[in-house]
């Protein structure tokens, strides 16, 4: 049947089957391969996307599901060259190694700092519980989501004398 | 995994759903976050013919406070529930169960109605419900009727809802300054509960402890006539024959009911 959809804020229009999940929809038929299929089962986050600015796994979401919304994948959220807050943050403290789980972090900790856009070390802990890391790197992880909270906080608000500016270390 | 090939059908209304209910037959399956059903059909558990959307069905979604009641609307996801300034403040069990579903992403699209109409004996929900001694709105070709939560889980994944019927909302009393306590053990991050508890006033709940939540009733009775958490948190696994699995056997739940129970009712807020 037919889908219309935005996806990274291009419309699209495709005709599909009911079945198609909307990671494979991504995948194989946008030709975004950002969300991976982990799990399969709901549970590590590795298909993470945003649906009308909401984290959902996309392995659980049929595209017919999606008709009509927006969707967006990590592929969207660079504004050309320059790395969303998130993504740079992710860069810049490493929170990667080898990467098969990034894009679904990523995903996850923008949709969190959308709905908490100051979290405490915490937070951001139970905020990725649906994200699993095997190779176990969730301490830089968290230092990343860290980071890109304070540094969207620092270049959306007025300049605070008394914060000194975007610490470098972080959680610690 | 994909599932089996099947009919989607997005419903205008309710009484769309209902229409297509019974036009589609037995097969048919109504959808709404799909975070139990899409699952189990992507394992070929089920494998309905056609499915029903009735997710993003305005009707469905919100919450509203009805004379002494809250009303939530099936299709609510559970982020929405946790988050409700409503439900913090009259219901604030039913919230913090919302909060304990999954993780961040499943709460975005589970909601109250499916884990409902799922009836999963070890899920967060259904357990909350008895615990504040809800009920159910359920839309059929027969009218509309609502069913207290007591009554509505029938069995293992089974409910009171008949052929043709939907569940519309669930309902909860208001209760601003009642005490509560929430208790949910597991092995890992996002597992459901081994065994769960939920109290609020004088009524006790467990998930996981037979093929539907159940009541505690000796220690509610016990509870009644004075005893102490500790004294009545002792008999929390009386009556009661919970299954056996890889996680527990039934001496061990049953162990967990009655120290659950304690904690729960110990650590009422």
């Amino acid at each position: 049947m037919r889908v219309e959809l935005s996806v990274n804020g291009q419309p699209r229009s495709d005709e599909v089957e009911p079945r198609l999940l909307l990671v494979h929809y991504l995948r194989e038929v946008c030709g975004l391969r950002a969300a991976n299929v982990g799990c399969d089962t709901t549970s590590c986050g590795a298909c993470t996307v945003l649906l009308n600015g909401t984290s959902v796994k996309s392995c659980t979401v049929l595209t017919v599901q999606a008709s009509g919304q927006e969707v967006t994948t990590a592929e969207g959220l660079a504004a050309g060259e320059a790395l969303h807050p998130v993504q740079a943050a992710f860069r810049q403290e490493h929170g990667l190694q080898c990467g098969f789980c990034t894009p679904g972090m990523v995903m996850a900790a923008v949709g969190l700092l959308a709905e908490n856009p100051d979290p405490t070390e915490a937070e951001v802990r139970e905020g990725l519980e649906g994200n699993f890391c095997r190779c176990t790197g969730y301490h830089n992880i968290v230092r990343a989501v860290l980071a890109a909270a304070r540094a969207t906080a620092g270049s959306a608000a007025e300049p605070d004398p008394a914060a000194g500016g975007v610490p470098e270390e972080v959680g610690a | 995994m994909i599932p089996a090939p099947f009919d989607y059908v997005a419903a205008e209304s309710t009484t769309h759903a209902l229409d297509l209910l019974d036009s589609l037959g037995d097969d048919a399956k109504l959808l709404a976050g799909g975070h139990s059903l899409l699952p189990m059909m992507k394992l070929r558990l089920a494998a309905p013919t056609a499915l029903i959307d009735i997710g993003r069905l305005a009707e469905l979604i919100g919450i509203r406070a009805d004379g002494e009641e809250l009303v939530i609307g099936a299709a609510t996801p559970h982020a929405l529930l946790a988050a409700s300034d409503l439900v913090r403040a009259d219901a604030p069990l039913l919230a913090h169960s919302a909060a304990q579903v999954g993780d961040p992403q499943i709460r975005h699209r589970g909601t109250i109605g499916g884990s409902l109409a799922h009836a999963d004996p070890a899920a967060d929900l259904p357990m909350a419900l008895v615990a504040l001694g809800g009920s159910v709105d359920v839309l059929g070709p027969g009218g509309r009727r609502n069913v207290a939560a007591d009554d509505f889980f029938a069995g293992y994944f089974e409910t009171a809802l008949g052929p043709g019927e939907l569940i519309t909302a669930a309902r909860v009393p208001r209760r601003p300054g009642a005490s509560w306590g929430y208790q949910k053990f597991v092995r890992r991050a996002n597992d459901w509960a081994i065994v769960g508890v939920a109290a609020v006033g004088g009524r006790i709940a467990l998930a996981n402890m037979g093929p539907v939540p159940l009541r505690a009733h000796a220690a509610e009775r016990a509870l009644a006539e004075g005893a102490t958490a500790a004294e009545a948190a002792d008999l929390a696994a009386e009556g009661t024959e919970p299954g056996e699995d890889v996680h527990a056997n039934r001496v061990y739940r049953m162990h967990l009911a009655r120290v659950l129970t304690r904690r729960a009712l110990e650590h009422r807020t």
